[in-house]
């Protein structure tokens, strides 16, 4: 953890060191104005002094504690703004790194994790590094300075804290490493407990439907109880702490009347000193408090730093390594070479296997195949959003990990089946293909895609402004919203994911042609559970349990494929 | 509207929740908080006396020490003047076993109240929660309709969170503080009227600092909220479409335009923190300046003798003043948080009092056997025969659960203005397929959910077996149908327990056998674990159309005599649908089963087709008949036309 705030504390540590200085001279000239008291006391009252050095030391004490005001308040302001510096270089590490994420990497991470991350984990750190530059000095430093200035009264009188002060120390530590797991637990319950609320919120109308609202309450119930009691555990412990510090710090009290009050009796002591050493004993065993809640405040918020640690530390799987900057991808063209991949590092359970084909630049190539049968995993491959396990993807005569990542996913494009629409306009989304694009561009784009026709009828045209998730659009309107982004980045391949699932046949054909009209030059892959959607393809990759079970034209596997010729027959049936 | 995805994260209310919003009526607030903690009020009786004893103590022993200052000192002063005179320490040792007993009234006092706290705290979050989570089980469709899920999410994270701290450590902490301060300012009185004094003026003086540094910073937290709000909602938008930005090396984009928000967060927070963080030192050193002060005065009456002064009061009342301004600080602190989480629990609250789905009917399904002589019998146990046990003015009536349903002359809009439905009227006879075909938005998801009556008619008729659904129990009525939606929800837990859901009794065998029938047996039997593989929630080691399978295993092993197939097939490719074809037919089997399909081809042999346009009928008839007529069914069959 501490790794963690001195490499993102950069820009601002010389802040962080001005707060944790500030904060101990406050100390210093705080702990000092006892220790002119007890001269006002001594001398003024029972001494010699009088008035004149009442008022003179008064001066002094007031000066004093202005000036311990100003460094407090300087401290406040070098410490707030060391932190909050923190927090933004550490938010930005995370986001930059999620940025460079590659698919695998994401995978790994739910999209609520990394959001809670980047926000309610910084906040924490944030907290932790603010308290860390001034609290975790400040009551060290005021232990170190009350005990010294005790001690200077009272040398003898001060061996009292070295019996309390142990105990106090011992008891705080045992409280703090015992409450951590009983309070990492019960995070642990309110998760899971949450997590709950969650699911039955999102799955209200099944929880309904299967009228499972007790089931469900009585689920919630169940857990919420094991939160109480987890929370109840941990509290248990932690509320010893405060009852037993003050039974230290009156005890303390008492012996030092006891210890002192002999003193005074035999002379070698004087009244106003026990005054001031009460003083010290009460900021001392407070201080002793303090070190002990933050300890308690920084191993739960281990936890965060842990879950902060674990992202960026994360190894990007997909890097540019060795890739030659200088090389852009020629042509179209495609070529597998006994490819397999699995989703997990050590290649259990192959997810694709032994893949060959060759694909020329500009060809059309359609792939059919069942659920699960990684038509997805395949066409990921190529624009090296994974890398294979074993073999090589090769496009444009070259293997894809030969170019940058920003070269070959330019040269490649792709429309997700899960695609995203940004909040924004409907141009600016569009933008997203080519920052430079000009509105002919953007418009003949969207005539390819057949999507101009149903942007013109919105009335802001191409102004319309998308929610997030591109709300406001019907599903067969954003696919091909997602089409035309893709072709505005001018491609040398596109990939077609089920992209036109929710599109009508008809509109489905037009899309077809233009592509074989006005891109003939680019190669095109399109994955389709529609027989039609590929059926007019140069040749049809038929994919079966990660393999590719056939290859050809309609007219060649409706002779040779017993599953094409399936897949066609369980869409025909019935057509008169 | 029915079917918009509503991510938790995506929603803009879990942030605007954030915001620092005032309660609209505390007290009434106040008290419902308090309401809750009924249960407890002899303990909390307990925890008051407890603070009583703990704050008392502190200010008894500190009082204290000024019998003991100045018994020392008389003997000092006795001893100089006398040199004969001994000084015995036995003379304070009595006045400290007093303080002692005080002071372990105070620990025990202390520990009792915080050890009590716990349990009524703890307590009182689990009733309230438990309560907010029963009624919002109550709550109708309509509601989640109107509130987005991260808006309901932040009910049960940042509001009862913020009333956890309310409750467990602020309301001690308010009676704490108020009790110490009261106390010490009494003591002083009691110690030094004169000296007391200068405490006012140094209370004015802290008191106007703290107005000045919380309306300084609560309009700077406001600005923060909404920098970080800004930030949050940039990073949820661009995680969730990661994939996308990595498709269109877009990173570096990204990138630059958070980093634009990230620094308007710095500096705004870097405002608001200063703010509130400087009240620490400043209300610190305005009690050291109080000390230093109190101590020359003090002094200075002690040298002139003014108001019976003497070494013991001013020890006691230097020790009052370094105690004074704590409980200053903790009570402003705990003002704004108190204020925030009554805004939390008001929030709480309006989610309790959502007004519950109405369910007036008196009809309730019930199991039965055949009598020999062919009348019905209600049954205890599951026996496969449903009937409406109907209320009749002498006892009851049976009517035999069949699956014939009727719309009549239905008309509904989910506000009261905008008619979604105009007008529709059918009839499904027991065991018939009927499916919906018409755009998004004609109205087909509409119908399926006023069945059901997750909606509310607003005229016309709907009767299943000739009873009026509203006169139906509403869980009997959700009960006779299964529903397999196109957003298929799973949840955490085992295939086998997420199957289950659908009849929470049902055995082993019968899970297997439902996911058989649903074609979900073989790859469910190739995962890691089979049957007993955990599945996250969204169900993500699994693919869309594997889901779905799941989904129709779960409706099958419900076992209802209406089943609802709102695209559940849709993500499932033709030709396993073609191979679950056999297992979807003998699970429509003696159904009546309502089917709605973009892809044709799955409603091609249902018994009748209505398509719907703008919440109409348009043509209706089955396959054959409707392509006859080449209407809009016809087109739609040919491709001609489009399905949004």
């Amino acid at each position: 953890m501490l790794k963690l705030f001195f490499r993102y504390s950069k820009g601002y540590r010389f802040r962080a060191v001005m707060a944790s200085l500030t904060i101990a001279l406050e100390v210093v000239f705080e702990v000092l104005i006892p220790f002119v008291l007890k001269d006002v006391i001594n001398e003024g009252i029972f001494g010699e002094g009088g008035m004149q050095l009442v008022v003179e030391k008064g001066l002094l004490m007031i000066a004093l504690a202005c000036i311990s005001l100003l460094c407090g308040v300087l401290s406040g302001w070098f410490g707030v703004s060391a932190s909050t510096g923190f927090a933004t270089n550490l938010r930005q590490a995370i986001f930059h790194k999620i940025q460079d994420f590659s698919f695998a990497n994401i995978d790994k991470f739910s999209t609520a994790s990394l959001v809670t991350r980047s926000t309610t984990d910084v906040t924490n750190l944030q907290q932790t590094f603010m308290m860390g530059t001034r609290m975790l000095i400040r009551s060290p430093m005021m232990l170190v300075a009350s005990t010294i200035m005790a001690a200077t009264i009272s040398g003898d009188t001060s061996v009292i804290f070295a019996v309390t002060l142990p105990i106090m120390a011992v008891f705080m530590g045992l409280v703090a490493i015992k409450t951590y797991p009983r309070f990492k637990r019960m995070f642990e319950k309110y998760d899971t407990m949450n997590r709950q609320v969650q699911e039955s919120l999102i799955a209200v109308r099944i929880v309904k439907a299967f009228v499972r609202e007790d089931y469900e309450y009585q689920r919630y119930a169940f857990r919420a109880d094991e939160v109480r009691d987890a929370n109840v555990k941990a509290e248990k412990l932690l509320v010893l702490s405060g009852p037993m510090a003050n039974l230290i710090l009156y005890g303390s009290i008492i012996a030092t009347c006891l210890v002192a009050g002999n003193h005074i009796i035999a002379g070698d002591m004087l009244v106003g000193d026990m005054s001031s050493f009460i003083s010290y004993i009460a900021q001392i065993l407070t201080s002793v408090m303090m070190i002990t809640m933050i300890f308690v405040n920084i191993v739960m918020s281990r936890a965060s730093a842990a879950r902060i640690m674990e992202l960026l530390t994360e190894e990007i799987d997909i890097t540019d390594d060795k890739a030659d900057p200088n090389l852009k991808v020629p042509d179209g063209s495609i070529s597998f070479q006994n490819v397999s991949f699995s989703y997990s590092k050590d290649g259990g359970n192959l997810t694709l296997r032994n893949i060959n084909i060759d694909i020329k630049s500009g060809e059309t190539i359609g792939i059919i195949g069942g659920t699960g049968s990684s038509k997805t995993t395949f066409v990921q491959l190529i624009p090296r959003l994974y890398d294979v396990y074993d073999g090589i993807v090769k496009v444009g005569g070259r293997d894809v990990r030969e170019y940058t990542l920003k070269n070959i996913r330019d040269a490649v494009s792709m429309v997700l089946q899960k695609n995203v629409l940004f909040s924004g306009t409907i141009e600016e989304n569009l933008r997203w293909g080519d920052m430079e694009a000009d509105h002919d561009e953007i418009v003949s784009a969207c005539e390819s895609a057949q999507a101009s026709g149903f942007i013109s009828e919105f009335p802001d045209g191409y102004d319309t402004e998308l929610g997030q998730g591109g709300v406001n659009v019907s599903g067969g309107q954003k696919q091909r919203l997602c089409i035309a982004r893709a072709l505005l980045k001018h491609p040398k391949i596109i990939i077609l994911d089920d992209s036109t699932s929710a599109v009508d046949t008809a509109t489905d054909k037009k899309i077809r042609d233009a592509f074989k009209n006005e891109l003939s030059g680019i190669t095109t892959i399109i994955i389709a559970q529609r027989i039609t959607s590929v059926m007019d393809a140069d040749r049809i990759i038929v994919m079966h349990d990660g393999e590719i079970n056939a290859i050809g034209t309609h007219d060649e596997l409706m002779k040779t494929s017993d599953i094409y010729k399936e897949v066609f027959s369980s869409q025909q049936k019935g057509v008169a | 509207m029915a079917k918009k995805g509503k991510g938790p994260m995506s929603a803009p209310g879990g942030r605007d929740a954030n915001k620092f919003r005032r309660p609209k009526n505390t007290k009434a607030t106040l008290l419902r908080v308090f309401s809750y903690m009924n249960e407890y009020r002899a303990r909390m009786f307990l925890v008051v006396l407890g603070i009583v004893l703990s704050a008392g103590s502190n200010v008894f022993g500190t009082y204290m020490l000024k019998p003991v200052m100045n018994t020392l000192k008389e003997m000092v002063d006795l001893a100089a003047a006398d040199a004969s005179y001994t000084p015995h320490i036995e003379n304070i040792v009595g006045y400290l076993v007093i303080m002692g007993l005080g002071y372990l009234v105070g620990v025990f006092g202390q520990y009792m109240y915080s050890r009590i706290m716990i349990d009524v705290s703890t307590g009182t979050l689990y009733k309230l929660r438990v309560d907010a989570f029963k009624c919002m089980q109550r709550l109708p469709i309509k509601y989640f309709d109107t509130h987005s899920n991260g808006e309901i999410m932040s009910r049960y994270t940042n509001d009862i969170d913020s009333m956890r701290e309310l409750i467990s450590q602020g309301i001690p902490q308010l009676i704490n503080s108020t009790i110490r301060l009261t106390s010490i300012f009494v003591m002083m009185i009691i110690i030094s009227p004169l000296l007391t004094l200068l405490t006012l003026v140094m209370l004015g003086i802290m008191l106007g600092v703290v107005k000045l540094l919380t309306s300084k910073s609560r309009l700077f937290f406001r600005r923060r909220q909404q920098a970080l709000g800004a930030v949050n909602g940039y990073i949820e938008e661009m995680v969730e479409g990661q994939k996308v930005v990595k498709i269109f090396c877009h990173e570096d984009a990204v990138k630059g335009d958070f980093d634009e928000l990230n620094e308007d967060v710095r500096k705004a927070s870097l405002a608001a923190n200063t703010w509130a963080i400087v009240m620490m030192p400043i209300m610190g050193n305005l009690s050291h300046l109080h000390y230093a002060a109190t101590g020359v005065v003090g002094s200075i009456l002690a040298i002139n003798a003014i108001g019976n002064m003497d070494i013991g009061s001013l020890t006691t009342f230097l020790q009052y003043t370094r105690n004074f301004s704590m409980p200053i600080t903790q009570l402003s602190q705990q003002f704004n948080s108190a204020m925030s989480a009554l805004a939390g629990a008001e929030r709480v609250f309006e989610l309790m009092d959502g007004e519950p789905e109405p369910d007036e009917g008196d009809v309730t399904l019930v199991d039965v056997v055949w009598n020999e002589d062919g009348s019905l019998k209600e049954s205890e146990s599951r026996t496969g025969i449903w009937a409406w046990k109907v209320p009749t003015q002498d006892g009851f009536e049976l009517v035999k659960v069949r699956g014939d349903v009727r719309l009549e002359h239905v008309t509904f809009g989910y506000e009261e203005e905008k008619t979604v439905l105009h007008d529709i009227s059918l009839y499904a006879k027991p065991g018939q397929k009927i499916a919906f075909v018409g755009s998004t938005g004609a109205g087909k998801t509409t119908i399926t959910n006023l069945l059901n009556r997750f909606y509310d008619i607003q005229s016309g008729e709907i009767t299943f077996d000739g009873i009026s659904i509203k006169r139906i129990k509403k869980a009997d009525l959700r009960r006779s149908l299964s529903m397999v939606l196109q957003d298929t929800h799973l949840f955490t837990g085992t295939v086998m327990e997420n199957i289950r859901y659908g009849k929470l009794d049902a055995t082993d065998e019968e899970v297997i056998a439902a996911a058989k029938l649903a074609n979900a047996h073989y790859f469910i039997t190739h995962l890691p674990q089979g049957y007993n593989t955990i599945l996250p929630a969204d169900g993500a080691n699994l693919s869309q159309g594997q889901r779905q399978l799941i989904a129709i295993a779960r409706a099958a092993v419900a076992d209802p005599p209406i089943l609802i197939l709102d695209e559940a097939t849709s993500s499932i490719d033709t030709r396993t649908e073609l191979h679950i074809e056999r297992g979807m037919d003998s699970l429509m089997q003696g159904r009546t089963v309502f089917v709605i399909a973009h892809r044709l081809s799955t409603v091609r042999n249902s018994n009748a087709i209505m398509v719907l346009e703008h919440g109409r009928i348009i043509e209706r008839g089955d396959h054959d008949e409707l392509i006859r007529q080449q209407g809009k069914y016809y087109q739609l069959y040919m491709g001609i036309f489009e399905l949004s």
